[in-house]
């Protein structure tokens, strides 16, 4: 079963220690405009969510490439770019709903997550567990146990209020 | 490399600006942050100068590890002469700033002049550019940062700012950045007010090329399991600093009603679970792990819905036991409001603490006060004053002044009641009980400060082998040493050690929440040699690191000594020596320091750093640090 990248924003504490090492590792330098993942920020109500390439199924980037540049590992579950074949038009860049493809201005290239070959460093460095590796099908799953849990404790608490009135 | 980034000078009388690179022999004294600051500072500052005038010199600068994967690299530093205590003007903050401001391509802002009309620095990608800041003269911190971010169009630029208390030359205003990330401390904000500089935003796309990428990925993995894996680490990481409020009040550690007492009664009511009720989570600065940045939401009153972030320990002590103050809102409420105005929430609380006390006592009367009866207790009363000190505004016009300057506006023997080391305010520990943290206090080179060294470990009462171990590297130590906190033996050389801790990290613009500072286990000089390696490629053994940090506190006693600092400086007020404490756990209970034996503590404190007997670096002690021929003026 491929994996794919889970991301839950309200564990996020903002660090960007993702986009470092996600530089750090693809480029061997730390510049958080060549990470292929970025902690969109409101700084002043505290909220940050990492947004990276969802590698869709229907990939609109995949559709829209003239020369038939990008392709899906249907393996590692991903979507790749082959660079020999890739003109730089940057159509993938203004098609894609999150703004996950992005254009490298220094090396001048589409760059995008490529899941580090199947151990993504942003989750190992994650500490507090924003971003996880998980198999797909498991994305429902753990979505499903938090919300039951949620629902499952407000109705304790409201049996617990009947119970004293 | 990320050696590579540049030190501007920037002069805003004439808006000239012209930059250079730093020689790597510099680099290799001095390493950058607030080492290189301080090297800057002795050759660029001319020495009696007005803190508040055009002569005095701001200094912004990333540690040389700032953006690298050394793990909590988000330091900046923030340099001048001090317009609160006329020493050495020192700023420390966590954030994004430091970080961004490497990626535009720059590690040392140097700053002279005044500017005519309010302006602020746009610096992108090695470009400096001074502009207008009329339409932001006036705004809060997070104001300022929201307008500049719009009308530059870009929601990621960085931004160091000053609030309306900087403009307004409050002698402790801070330095800003995001919604509470302080450079407290020292008054750096009425510096960059005195500039007419408001703000210095930052956006940077360059590279800043790691050395060894493979090695230093494996490395940092490991430095912040090493970190993490702590509980201390792990428990700030949920309640933030105020997670040793409770431990510390009951042990007698909290200065109650300006120094009456050293236990808070209404410690519950602030304790940091209660604080958790109103958190809506954690916040990390730049590629930190521990996240102790806690954000809440104001539940009740006038603010209610407001977001802000902290409080810390700091301000639970000087916005609830030192003003005598127990309700849990109007704390919140009072670090929402400081944040807002750029205001030194400690040296606030302390000195509002400070005219409690003159009022009860009679020195302050109801016409000094405007009528606002100035008690211990009396919530509002602090919120006000919080409100006229940012406002310059009668009493607060006086306290704004700093506590010396207010001490002798007011008169009637108000100085007696003043907690303070070199004009700079103390934190609301007690430190009667311990003479090693009484010591660092009293000798920090910024004044009275707990950053400057703080031998916190103390309190843990490590077995000996242990605290051999830790105060035997990089240089061998084979004097006394002692497990309890209340001894005088062996105390010096753990301040010493603790103060060229701190130094090198400020030097690395690494956040001392990953030194020793709290944890015996933590990071140390051998860690930091390796981080410099794999991330810089710059060679430089632990000990070379430990001679930097000396070489850079010593830059610093130099400057106070040039600004008239004795040894007289180097000590705590009376009431330390003469009014015992009351309440704690039998070994604090009761206690003052010994003036005999504090003043033997001061000589070996200097012998040690290779100083005479009146806190002045013996000739050879500058030779042997390779400073006795500053300033030399290379940068």
């Amino acid at each position: 079963m491929a994996k794919v990248l889970m991301i839950d924003y309200e564990k996020c504490t903002g660090c960007r220690l993702c986009e470092l090492v996600c530089s750090v590792k693809h480029e061997g330098v730390s510049n958080p405009a060549r990470s292929r993942i970025k902690i969109v920020k409101w700084e002043m109500e505290g909220r940050y969510v990492p947004m990276s390439c969802q590698q869709c199924e229907s990939a609109p980037c995949m559709a829209v490439c003239p020369v038939k540049a990008i392709s899906r590992d249907e393996e590692m579950g991903r979507v790749d770019i082959d660079y020999d074949v890739c003109i730089g038009c940057r159509m993938c860049v203004a098609i894609c709903p999150f703004g996950a493809m992005s254009f490298d201005t220094l090396a001048q290239k589409v760059i995008k997550c490529d899941f580090c070959d199947g151990d993504p460093l942003c989750v190992k460095f994650c500490e507090v567990g924003a971003i996880q590796y998980v198999d797909a099908s498991m994305v429902s799953t753990v979505k499903q146990v938090a919300a039951a849990e949620k629902f499952t404790s407000i109705m304790q608490k409201v049996a617990a209020a009947i119970s004293t009135v | 490399m990320a050696l590579d980034r540049k030190i501007a000078y920037i002069n805003l009388t004439t808006g000239e600006i012209e930059t250079k690179p730093i020689p790597i022999s510099i680099r290799k004294k001095f390493l950058g942050g607030r080492g290189l600051d301080m090297y800057l500072m002795y050759n660029h500052i001319k020495p009696g100068i007005d803190p508040l005038g055009p002569d005095n010199v701001a200094f912004v600068s990333a540690g040389v590890l700032v953006g690298t994967l050394a793990s909590a690299t988000a330091r900046t530093h923030i340099a001048g002469k001090s317009p609160l205590t006329g020493f050495v003007g020192s700023a420390n903050m966590g954030g994004f700033f430091a970080p961004e401001m490497r990626w535009a391509g720059f590690d040392h802002l140097v700053i002279k002049g005044k500017a005519e009309k309010p302006v602020y620095l746009w610096i992108r990608n090695g470009e400096i550019e001074i502009r207008d800041a009329e339409n932001i003269w006036g705004k809060t911190v997070t104001e300022t940062q929201e307008i500049i971010r719009e009308e530059l169009d870009d929601r990621d630029i960085k931004i160091l700012t000053i609030g309306p208390a900087g403009e307004k030359l409050v002698r402790f205003a801070n330095v800003m950045t995001e919604i509470k990330n302080a450079g407290g401390r020292s008054g750096m904000g009425a510096l960059l007010g005195s500039k007419n500089l408001k703000a210095i935003a930052v956006r940077g796309t360059m590279d800043l090329k790691i050395e060894r990428p493979a090695e230093a990925l494996e490395y940092n993995k490991r430095v912040i399991t090493q970190v993490i894996s702590a509980k201390v680490s792990q428990t700030q990481g949920r309640l933030g600093t105020p997670f040793i409020w409770g431990a510390t009040n009951s042990w007698g550690g909290i200065r109650t009603r300006n120094f009456q007492a050293n236990q808070f009664e209404y410690c519950d009511d602030i304790e940091p679970e209660s604080i958790d009720e109103h958190a809506i989570g954690m916040a990390g600065c730049f590629g930190c792990q521990v996240h102790c940045r806690a954000k809440y939401i104001i539940p009740d009153g006038p603010y209610k819905g407001v977001y802000d972030e902290g409080p810390e320990y700091t301000a639970q002590g000087a916005l609830t036991a030192e003003p005598g103050c127990k309700n849990l809102v109007n704390l919140l409420v009072g670090n929402h409001l400081l944040n807002m105005y750029g205001l030194d929430i400690l040296e606030t609380g302390s000195l509002i603490a400070w005219a409690m006390e003159l009022y009860e006592k009679g020195i302050l009367s109801d016409k000094d006060t405007d009528g606002l009866e100035l008690r211990f207790g009396n919530d509002e009363a602090l919120i006000e004053m919080i409100h006229r000190i940012a406002r310059r505004e009668g009493l607060g016009d006086i306290l704004a002044e700093g506590g010396l300057r207010a001490a002798e506006k007011i008169g009637k023997g108000s100085i007696k009641y003043l907690i303070h080391v070199k004009g700079m305010s103390n934190l609301h520990s007690d430190e009667r009980p311990t003479p090693a943290l009484a010591l660092g206090i009293a000798t920090g080179s910024r004044g009275s400060d707990h950053l400057r060294s703080r031998p916190a470990i103390d309190l843990y009462g490590l077995p000996e082998p242990v605290l051999r171990r830790i105060y035997s590297q990089p240089v061998a130590y084979d004097g006394p040493i002692s497990s309890h906190w209340r001894d005088y033996e062996g105390k010096p050389w753990e301040v010493r050690w603790q103060e060229l801790c701190y130094e090198a990290v400020d030097c690395l613009g690494i956040c001392k929440y990953h030194t020793i500072f709290l944890g015996p286990n933590f990071p140390n000089f051998e860690e930091w040699s390796r981080l410099l390696y794999y991330n810089t490629g710059l060679e430089m053994s632990p000990l070379d690191i430990w001679n930097v940090a000396d070489r850079a506190y010593t830059m610093e006693r130099l400057f106070n000594i040039r600004e008239g600092l004795t040894r007289k400086d180097d000590w705590l007020v009376d009431r330390y020596f003469d009014e015992p404490t009351t309440r704690g756990v039998p070994a604090a209970c009761g206690v003052t320091i010994d003036r005999e034996k504090f003043a033997k503590m001061i000589d070996e404190y200097y012998e040690h750093h290779g100083w005479d007997e009146n806190g002045v670096p013996h000739p050879e002690t500058l030779k042997k640090l390779d400073i006795d021929k500053e300033p030399s003026h290379m940068l």
